[in-house]
């Protein structure tokens, strides 16, 4: 980590001392909704003092991003400031004209926005756009703005950044786009640098480039930082002093290392339990686990009479054993060599090359326990699941549900797996059908299989809304009236619906914040020692394996790069990938009483995300079930 | 927490924390029980409720509709009996809206012509949403060649302007019935919902809740009429109440280019192509069946426009 | 690129056979036989239909007959009309009133209906914004004939200022008025659409982060709205224009406009159906061929496609 090296500040000499480049007094935020006015944000206080990295970390809608905007009045158009101050190098700009406050933009207050993919302009080539800040702030015009954007653009680590500036946004992959993003945000060498969730869409890898490079930038320029993330421990590593807001309050505030360590308020505490990321949790977790796994292959359901066929001896072409053996209990899902391919369209539509997303993939889930497999996005690892659920046919390999090859199940056969294998998806919002209410959507898997009765059904409705910690009145209510989790816990109990013996989760927490997070991944352990489910955890983030999984399966453009018992990975990682996603979880190396820590050194060589050609980079991988809809 | 930031300014580096009075903690995740459940398109009602545009909208329409079932409530005179004798009358009070150059009363004829525009209006609006729905449901569904075939011939159609296909049909047919109206009208006019079908369709099968349903056992016959086309419904209920609209401008275009109705049939449309030499002498001829088609017109496409926006994916609470 | 201009191309050669091929077999066989239905209720000779037969291959199968009439319709040899004269010649002498009436219209629907489109999107919610949305609710809602009238009374009875009738050899003056009643639906359309891109693109993030580099609103609103919203109302004008060389039937008849629509409208009142079917077949090439214009302008102007594989 290379947190102390680039914090350039003493710690001591910015207090009581100098003045603060941004001080928020009070600050309320009101926006007016057709429900009336809706207070975003209520009496924040907070100062950045120049050099200085300061973060303000909370879960969405806790309006950290909204205060951040509220500084250089980039506010959405129907929230406005109600009430307080914001004074920048001491003078008050909270009511100044828009003239006045353009004349802050960009060379005082720059910006570096969340989302690569939505922030740049897909009309206007890269260089361009950060030609345009240049001539906004009076820095350079004509040539000598070019060359300066190809300086600023290799500065802010783009390779071959003179080709790069004349070309479009869509050439570049996501990491692309961000370091385009941060050569633009500092291309005027503001004062400040407001980083709103600089790297929350990109995988972590690239995350940590990223956030590596920018500290070091930042710390070169002089740029005081104001970092926006709903990541305790990314917040914790990068800057010096935490600003922790919840429900448009600030609730807390110090330096990052005494608030990690002697959290006050009953917010922050519980924030930094549940955040996965952050070392606390990690010892438990693996003595909780066995016990939860124990549990569960105790209740595990053994219907030796509803087996789809009568067992087949484990075979020799079986999955690499993993590191502890139990004999007694055997693999409810064998995956034997499974390859996809994709035909990817070339220049020529028939010319197509054939793009391998799952490279010989082989693995055993027993029952009662649960394998995740953790890979960055184009890892194939979603494409596992879609096969193992089969809605999608593998190119070749086998999957076998209780030794029997689900390749030859139809009609019938092939209801009777879809009622034992049950899905749960990552995207709240669209797994649920708007147009059905809770029970219609809880009873509907029963309805299909023609389980029960009206009234058997109406109870089981009801127990399963009990498992999964609802009460029973939401059944009456639609998707569009839940939270991100209370969706994701229907949608568990709808999975529940039919006593699966497995759940496939595909990215099923990744969508939520921390603490429902937390909240959901204890109920699916629950869930699994009283029902003896097993569970496939398909997921891009190691700290939640960590929490959830028995072994673990780390995949890198299709193949499985290392397997083996959670603990192993962990603690003895084999693998160089394996051991730069370790290194690169954000918060891993900070220690905290009462708990261990991950100490991966991270390998040499960079993450080949800076050397692709819009069409290399690992988030760059075009997914070929978004193209299966479009002609 | 105003006292302890104003009065003592806090040194910098302080661990300061907010009381907890003043920022209470909420139970994570809560569940909110009060209200009544609300469907989306309980929601859509509601905001369309709320909306003027619709208000006004709806109340024009069923004043249409009122009209077109009970037009011998506003008129005792009979829309089909010409009397030369009695032609060209300037409105008065025997015929408050005047007489035609063939002796009509135009007010007979002015409300009982919102019957022929609403029926045909209605019914290709009917037919062409049922061939568009349907064929871009499937186009959309399966995909594939399939798709690539269907999306080709609805380009045939679509290269075919409504109205230059009836002049085609009509040549050939002659004076056309109401009936063969409504079916020209529906042959031609519904690319507009096969399209926006289609790409509904497109967007809705990608959705998780649709792979869960399959992963639950459904086929796929179930999907597409119980997940898929529920939610893709609602960009073309828009198009097809702004098609009612668009269709009864066409059947009233048709008839005023002499190609639609037979002339004994009473179409705004005739009338106002028959009142066009008036224009110099007696402009009220012209002036009352064109303000009722336009108001009829208005009302549908207004409706469509509020349906818009109270259906409006991004209007939703997500 | 090429892929994509070879794509729009390949796609478009079924469409232009399907379409001429519907037109062709509702004109000559939807009831009844062609020949007794041209020549009405006057009863013709052997020879005379025989004569008839032959001059428009209604002796061939109708696939046959099909790709002779295409043919014909491609080398401009349309046959003689039932006055006598070439049709392709009374075509061509109607067709430049007919364009330059679609010109005037697509100038108005651009220049106004973008302006005002302009106006509402960035002013959404205010006064002139509902003004202008309730003007084009109300000019979508009236046909083009009502529309034509109501120009014709006001403009040219009222006010005086312009001549009701266009007459032979229009000018370009002249054709002013049923230009702008021509134009009227799609200004309204173009309004809308307009206002919708504009007030969609100016809530997007990359225009946020326009703001936050410290250009002005006008910069802002001049580099990063309008270029991006243009886009779709670019590509609705220019397929536009095919639909409006077609929509001038009504508006020639209101105005006596000697266009390609008024021969439309005499050849129907003739029952003329070889006329008939050669100007609809014109007017779907026109429209397809705009179409296609559009397709490859909007790969011109939006980099995504311009650079696509």
């Amino acid at each position: 980590m290379t947190t102390t090296s680039v914090n350039p500040t003493p710690s001591a000499s910015p207090a009581g001392s100098a003045q603060p480049l941004l001080e928020i007094k009070d600050l309320e935020i009101t926006f007016t909704t057709s429900n009336g006015p809706v207070k975003g944000v209520r009496s924040a206080n907070l100062e950045v003092y120049p050099r200085e990295t300061v973060a303000i970390v909370g879960e969405s809608g806790s309006g950290k991003s909204t205060t951040a905007m509220a500084i250089a009045h980039l506010l959405a158009e129907n929230g406005s400031i109600t009430g307080g101050q914001i004074l920048f190098e001491g003078r008050d700009i909270t009511h100044v004209s828009e003239k006045e406050i353009r004349v802050l933009r960009g060379d005082q207050v720059g910006l570096v926005p969340q989302d690569p993919m939505s922030n740049l302009n897909p009309m206007w080539k890269v260089g361009a756009q950060i030609r345009e800040t240049l001539a906004a702030n009076g820095i350079a015009k004509g040539a000598e703005a070019r060359k300066r954007t190809v300086q600023l653009l290799e500065e802010a680590g783009l390779s071959d950044a003179e080709r790069r500036a004349e070309q479009f946004p869509h050439e570049f992959s996501g990491g692309m786009k961000q370091r385009a993003l941060i050569a633009m945000g500092l291309a005027a060498r503001p004062k400040l640098l407001v980083a709103d969730e600089p790297t929350s869409a990109l995988d972590v890898t690239v995350q940590q480039q990223i956030l590596d490079h920018l500290d070091h930038l930042t710390g070169e320029l002089g740029v005081a930082v104001l970092l926006i993330t709903h990541d305790l421990g990314l917040a914790a590593e990068r800057a010096r002093h935490l600003v922790v807001m919840y429900k448009g309050q600030v609730v807390e505030s110090g330096p990052a290392l005494q608030l990690l360590q002697d959290p006050q308020h009953p917010y922050t505490k519980r924030l930094i339990s549940a955040a996965p990321s952050l070392a606390s949790r990690r010892l438990v977790s693996s003595s909780q686990r066995a016990e939860i796994r124990e549990q569960a292959q105790e209740n595990a359901p053994v219907h030796a009479e509803d087996r789809l066929t009568s067992p087949v001896p484990v075979s020799d072409t079986m999955a690499p054993e993993f590191g502890y053996a139990e004999p007694d209990t055997d693999a409810v899902i064998e995956v034997q060599s499974l390859t996809k391919s994709f035909p990817i369209r070339g220049k020529v539509p028939w010319r197509s090359t054939p793009f391998l997303a799952v490279d010989d993939v082989s693995f055993a889930l027993r029952r009662g326990t649960t394998t995740a497999i953790v890979g960055e996005s184009g890892s194939g690892k979603s494409t596992v699941a879609q096969m193992v659920l089969k809605l999608l046919e593998p190119t070749s390999g086998r999957v076998l549900f209780e030794g029997e090859d689900v390749a030859d199940l139809r009609g019938g056969r092939l209801k009777a797996l879809r009622r034992r294998v049950q899905p749960i998806f990552q995207n709240p919002y669209g797994t649920l059908d708007p147009m059905y209410s809770i029970f219609r959507t809880i009873e509907e898997p029963m309805r299909l299989h023609g389980i029960g009765d009206p009234k058997s059904r109406e109870a089981k409705v009801r127990d399963l809304l009990d498992k999964v910690a609802l009460p029973a009145a939401m059944m009456r209510r639609y998707p569009n009236e839940l939270s991100g989790g209370q969706r994701q816990r229907v949608a568990i109990a709808r999975a529940l619906a039919l006593d699966p013996e497995v759940v496939i989760c595909d990215e099923a927490v990744s969508a939520l914040d921390v603490l429902v997070q937390a909240q959901v991944l204890e109920l699916l352990n629950d869930l699994q020692a009283e029902l003896g489910l097993s569970y496939l955890f398909i997921t891009h983030d190691l700290a939640v394996v960590r929490q959830i999984a028995d072994h673990t399966l780390v995949m890198e453009k299709g193949k499985v790069v290392e397997q083996g018992t959670t603990d192993d990975v962990f603690h003895a990682p084999q693998q160089d990938y394996t051991k730069r996603l370790l290194a690169a979880i954000p918060g891993g190396s900070i220690p905290l009483a009462g708990s261990e820590t991950i100490d991966v050194e991270a390998p040499e060589g960079l993450a080949d995300e800076t050397g692709g050609e819009g069409d290399g980079g690992p988030d760059d991988i075009i997914d070929p079930f978004a193209q299966a809809g479009h002609v | 927490m105003r006292s302890d930031a104003q009065n003592s300014r806090r040194p910098r580096t302080e661990h300061w924390v907010a009381p907890l009075a003043e920022t209470p903690l909420q139970e994570v995740d809560a569940v909110d029980t009060t209200g009544t459940p609300r469907s989306l398109w309980a929601e859509a009602g509601r905001s369309l409720v709320r909306n003027p545009v619709f208000v006004i909208s709806a109340l024009l329409i069923l004043f249409v509709l009122f009209v077109a079932a009970f037009p011998q409530v506003f008129t005792s005179q009979d829309p089909g009996f010409g009397d030369l004798g009695r032609a060209n009358q300037p409105p008065g009070p025997e015929h408050p809206f005047g007489t035609s150059r063939q002796g009509y009363d135009i007010m007979a004829r002015t409300f009982w012509g919102a019957r022929t525009s609403v029926i045909i209006g209605f019914f290709a609006m009917i037919g062409s949403t049922l061939i568009g729905g349907t064929i871009g449901a499937l186009a959309g569904y399966i995909g594939g060649w399939f798709d690539e075939v269907i999306s080709r011939v609805t380009d045939i159609f679509f290269a075919v302007p409504m109205i230059l296909g009836a002049i085609v049909v009509a040549t050939r047919v002659g004076e056309m019935s109401m009936w063969t109206v409504i079916v020209v009208l529906s042959i031609f006019g519904w690319t507009n919902v096969a399209r926006i079908m289609r790409g509904a369709v497109i967007s809705t099968k990608s959705q998780d809740y649709v792979t869960s349903s399959v992963a639950l056992g459904a086929g796929s016959g179930t999907v597409l009429l119980k997940h898929v086309i529920p939610n893709a419904i609602a960009p073309v209920i828009v198009t097809a109440t702004v098609n009612l609209g668009v269709f009864i401008v066409a059947e009233a275009t048709l008839s005023f280019l002499g190609v639609g109705l037979p002339t004994s049939a009473v179409s705004w449309g005739g009338d106002i192509s028959d009142a066009r030499d008036a224009l110099r002498t007696q402009p009220s001829m012209l002036f009352y069946p064109s303000v009722a088609l336009a108001i009829t017109v208005l009302s549908f496409i207004m409706l469509g426009d509020a349906v818009r926006d109270a259906l409006d994916p991004k209007a939703r609470k997500r | 690129m090429l892929w994509y201009i070879g794509r729009r191309l390949l796609q478009m050669i079924p469409v232009f056979l399907g379409a001429t091929l519907i037109v062709y077999l509702l004109a000559f066989y939807t009831s009844g036989d062609p020949i007794l239905t041209l020549a009405g209720d006057k009863p013709i000779s052997p020879a005379v239909e025989q004569r008839l037969r032959e001059q428009y291959n209604l002796d061939q199968p109708v696939l046959i007959q099909w790709l002779l009439y295409l043919k014909s319709v491609l080398t401009f040899d349309l046959g003689v009309g039932f006055n006598g004269r070439p049709l392709w010649d009374q075509i061509a002498a109607a067709f430049p009133t007919t364009f330059r009436l679609a010109i005037i219209a697509v100038v108005v629907e651009t220049v106004f209906g973008v302006a005002a489109g302009m106006i509402s999107g960035l002013r959404k919610g205010k006064l002139i914004d509902t003004t202008l949305l309730m003007l084009s609710l109300l000019l979508i809602a009236t046909p083009t004939f009502v529309l034509g009238f109501l120009a014709q009374f006001v403009f040219g009875l009222q006010l005086g200022i312009a001549p009701i009738n266009v007459g032979r050899d229009p000018s370009w003056q002249n054709l002013m008025l049923p230009g702008f009643v021509l134009g009227g639906v799609s200004f309204a359309y173009v309004l809308r659409l307009t206002r919708t891109s504009i007030a969609e693109t100016a809530g997007a993030d990359h225009v946020r982060t326009a703001t936050a580099k410290g250009l002005s609103r006008g910069g802002v609103v001049s580099k990063h709205v309008l270029r991006n919203s243009l886009i779709p109302v670019v590509t609705f004008i220019g397929a536009d224009l095919g639909a409006l060389m077609g929509g001038a039937i009504v508006t020639e008849r209101v105005f006596n406009v000697p266009g390609i629509g008024t021969l439309l409208f005499n050849s129907i009142n003739a029952g003329e159906a070889p006329m008939i079917v050669s100007l609809v077949t014109l007017l779907v090439i026109i429209f397809l061929l705009s179409n296609l214009v559009v397709d490859l302008l909007y790969g011109v102007l939006d980099p995504r496609i311009r650079y696509a594989k």
